[in-house]
């Protein structure tokens, strides 16, 4: 019954979902806009889910003082202000439980949710995405060594690109006659950005989609139940 | 003399640190070329007629706004420049307040445009493909009310927009899952609704093939090249096109290392064999 | 006092900006500290936005402003209710129904919008006339287009071992393969560079006004 049910439920919810492409009329339709509003009200609780987790594992590291402690708690207060500060004045144009902070909002400029947002949120989210540049040139250097003929291709493709799409190709083929055009370092970028590499990416798409398409069909059939966890 | 490997690695951070920091401090003025992809898309904003209403959805948060934040600004001002109405929505909840900054700034050009009436933003809802696929049934469902709490019903520019085959297009500026690709398969495979818009450029390469004769995507703008594309193409001097040099000489720098990398490939190899 | 928090703001955007950046020497407690606090306030941010945006406009208000015309939501909140018993090994089992809901309705629409855009559109826009391109490089193009696409589709076929002449499609197919993915280091190159640029002109521009 644990197990079986849920198995029934998705094989019920799947096939409706799929009828109703085919039979566009009441109820399918109706069962089916119906099942997207409880979709979204179920992400919620699921994102809720996400977040009540990190908090009790962190709080789990802080109480028995495992190594770095330290910086979990001050995670779980960062966490703990940005919380209160939406709940009670709320977000930007969103009033919060007492209003939106006229007096406070004031003082800092922007309400409080929305300066630690602008101010800590922001840069740090930009700057850890940011680093990538550094590893990525790392990688240049160390990495992308020509070994052979394949290797060739992904190197030239890449310099083409790299140069085509930016100033550098337009100044440094800027000069080819009209006839010889092609082989402009943009124009050859964008070549190869919309015939070779949509080949691949479209043969990447075809067959992962031909993957997805079989994934769930298994799912719906019940043949694949690793989403339900253990036996228990 | 043999660099440690440790030492190597900072030599290559101190020098890219550098060579991004330099063309910022000392701008070059270089022009780049406006692609095809970037073209079409203009030709979308341009020409749908006036007083038709758009979604720009801003599928993204902070870390990818260097790219996408322009795109944005760039599209809302095109859109207002074309007396378009524009409905913020975002699949992102850091697209929220992507959006009202976005806003915030072309308003400075454009104080006339009025909240309500030329624009709005509906703010985030979950659930990415699931619910732009109830959007598309009803959009008063998934939005009952705008980021300000004022009910979908009671919003003017929106008195005629019922669900999604009611806007002229949809621009998704997208850095990821759930973002353009949901936009596409939903809103253009499903209900017919022209989609264009934008992604980081790592993403790009994989967007391109949607962009087809059947027109899945109608152009893309793709990272910050594109965004600067898009800015020259509606005369905006704007945050993009000023990066691009600094984006130039680092691209320069990096072929540089892949050079020399190699050459110290080989030469380690070519000392093996002997 | 506006200024103030103004230049304290981006006092505090640098000071995070430069702990995040201080990875690069080595790890150290200003990059673990903001690392830690990056994870709160994100977490805090979705939750504040997961209540205002989907729990109070999507349900409890409908609930309050008309709970016999929305009775029906109360499946969704009991599901979601039933969604959080996750956090209780005895009561783990519970959760199975609304992920099998979730799943059955992802799974249903996956299947018709992959099958569409991914399957059939993208089939549809390699049946193409190569020769119907205006000039030389369009017929190059479209050739290589649709070469590219069946041996690149041939190459992800591994239900049977490819042997011999079998091979030959499959090795043409990774050629295509590799191209792609040449282009998109070149695009990867682009982005990460454009993220270091947007951190650096904040340093620049806001912090230290060395740049307008």
């Amino acid at each position: 019954m644990k197990r079986s049910l849920p198995l029934i439920l998705a094989f019920l919810v799947g096939f409706v979902v799929i009828l109703s492409e085919f039979i566009p009329h009441r109820p399918f339709n109706q069962i089916v806009s119906t099942l997207e509003q409880w979709f979204m009200i179920i992400s919620g609780f699921a994102i809720l889910l996400g977040q009540i987790s990190l908090i009790r594992m962190n709080t789990h590291k802080i109480v028995n003082k495992l190594p770095d402690w330290q910086y979990y708690l001050a995670g779980l207060i960062s966490f703990a202000l940005m919380l209160i500060f939406g709940i009670l004045w709320g977000m930007q144009e969103t009033p919060g439980l007492l209003g939106s902070g006229e007096g406070i909002s004031s003082w800092l400029g922007a309400k409080p949710f929305d300066y630690l947002f602008t101010n800590a949120y922001m840069p740090l989210s930009a700057t850890l995405f940011s680093l990538l540049a550094f590893f990525i040139a790392s990688a240049a250097y160390r990495a992308f060594i020509i070994r052979g003929l394949e290797s060739n291709l992904l190197m030239i493709t890449a310099v083409i690109v790299i140069i085509g799409r930016t100033s550098i190709g337009t100044m440094l083929t800027g000069w080819l006659p009209e006839s010889m055009q092609f082989w402009h370092f943009p124009i050859l970028a964008d070549f190869i950005m919309e015939y070779p590499n949509s080949a691949a990416q479209r043969a990447i798409l075809i067959s992962a989609g031909l993957g997805i398409v079989g994934s769930s069909l298994r799912i719906i059939l019940g043949i694949e139940r690793s989403y339900l966890g253990g036996e228990k | 003399m043999k660099l440690t490997a440790i030492v190597e690695r900072r030599i290559i951070y101190s020098v890219l640190l550098l060579a991004v920091a330099l063309p910022l401090i000392f701008p070059i003025g270089w022009t780049t070329e406006v692609s095809d992809y970037t073209r079409i898309v203009y030709e979308l904003v341009e020409t749908t007629p006036e007083d038709k209403v758009v979604i720009v959805s801003f599928d993204y948060d902070p870390s990818t706004m260097t790219e996408l934040q322009p795109m944005a600004e760039a599209m809302i001002e095109h859109a207002w420049k074309r007396n378009q109405k524009v409905i913020a929505t975002a699949l992102w909840p850091m697209g929220v307040q992507m959006a009202e900054q976005a806003f915030t700034k072309v308003l400075l050009d454009y104080p006339e445009k009025k909240r309500g009436e030329d624009f709005v933003n509906l703010g985030y809802k979950v659930g990415g493909m699931v619910t732009v696929q109830a959007m598309g049934r009803n959009l008063m469902e998934v939005y009952p009310t705008d980021n300000q709490n004022t009910a979908y019903q009671d919003i003017p520019m929106l008195k005629n927009v019922r669900r999604l085959k009611d806007v002229a297009w949809i621009s998704s500026l997208s850095s990821g899952v759930p973002g353009i690709k949901e936009w596409m398969m939903v809103a253009r495979d499903n209900y017919q609704v022209p989609v264009t818009g934008g992604c980081t450029a790592i993403s790009a390469p994989g967007f391109f093939p949607y962009v087809n004769e059947q027109r899945q995507l109608y152009g893309l703008l793709g990272g910050l090249k594109g965004a600067s594309e898009y800015e020259s193409l509606i005369g905006r001097l704007g945050s993009a096109t000023t990066k691009m040099d600094a984006q130039s000489i680092a691209h320069l720098l990096i072929l540089v290392f892949i050079g020399l990398g190699n050459y110290r490939a080989f030469r380690n190899k070519r000392r093996q064999n002997s | 006092m506006i200024s103030f928090m103004n230049v304290f703001g981006i006092w505090i955007a640098a000071f995070f900006t430069i702990s995040i950046f201080s990875f690069l020497y080595k790890d150290n407690p200003f990059y673990k500290l903001s690392e830690q606090i990056f994870v709160g306030l994100s977490a805090a941010y979705w939750l504040v936005y997961i209540i205002y945006s989907i729990m109070m406009p999507n349900l409890f208000t409908k609930l309050i402003e008309d709970f016999s015309g929305n009775a029906i939501l109360l499946i969704p909140a009991g599901l979601g209710l039933m969604m959080l018993m996750r956090l209780h090994p005895k009561t783990q089992w519970l959760s199975r129904y609304p992920i099998s809901i979730m799943i059955g309705t992802t799974a249903g629409i996956s299947m018709l919008r992959y099958m569409k855009s991914d399957i059939l559109e993208q089939v549809t826009a390699t049946m193409i006339n190569p020769f119907s391109a205006p000039d030389a490089a369009g017929v190059v193009g479209n050739l290589l287009l649709i070469i590219g696409t069946v041996t690149g589709v041939y190459f992800f076929y591994f239900s049977k071992k490819q042997e011999g002449i079998f091979q030959i499609p499959s090795k043409i197919g990774i050629w295509f393969l590799m191209v792609s993915f040449g282009a998109t280091f070149g695009y990867t190159v682009m982005a990460r560079v454009s993220l270091l640029i947007g951190r650096l002109e904040f340093l620049l521009r806001d912090w230290l006004h060395i740049i307008t």
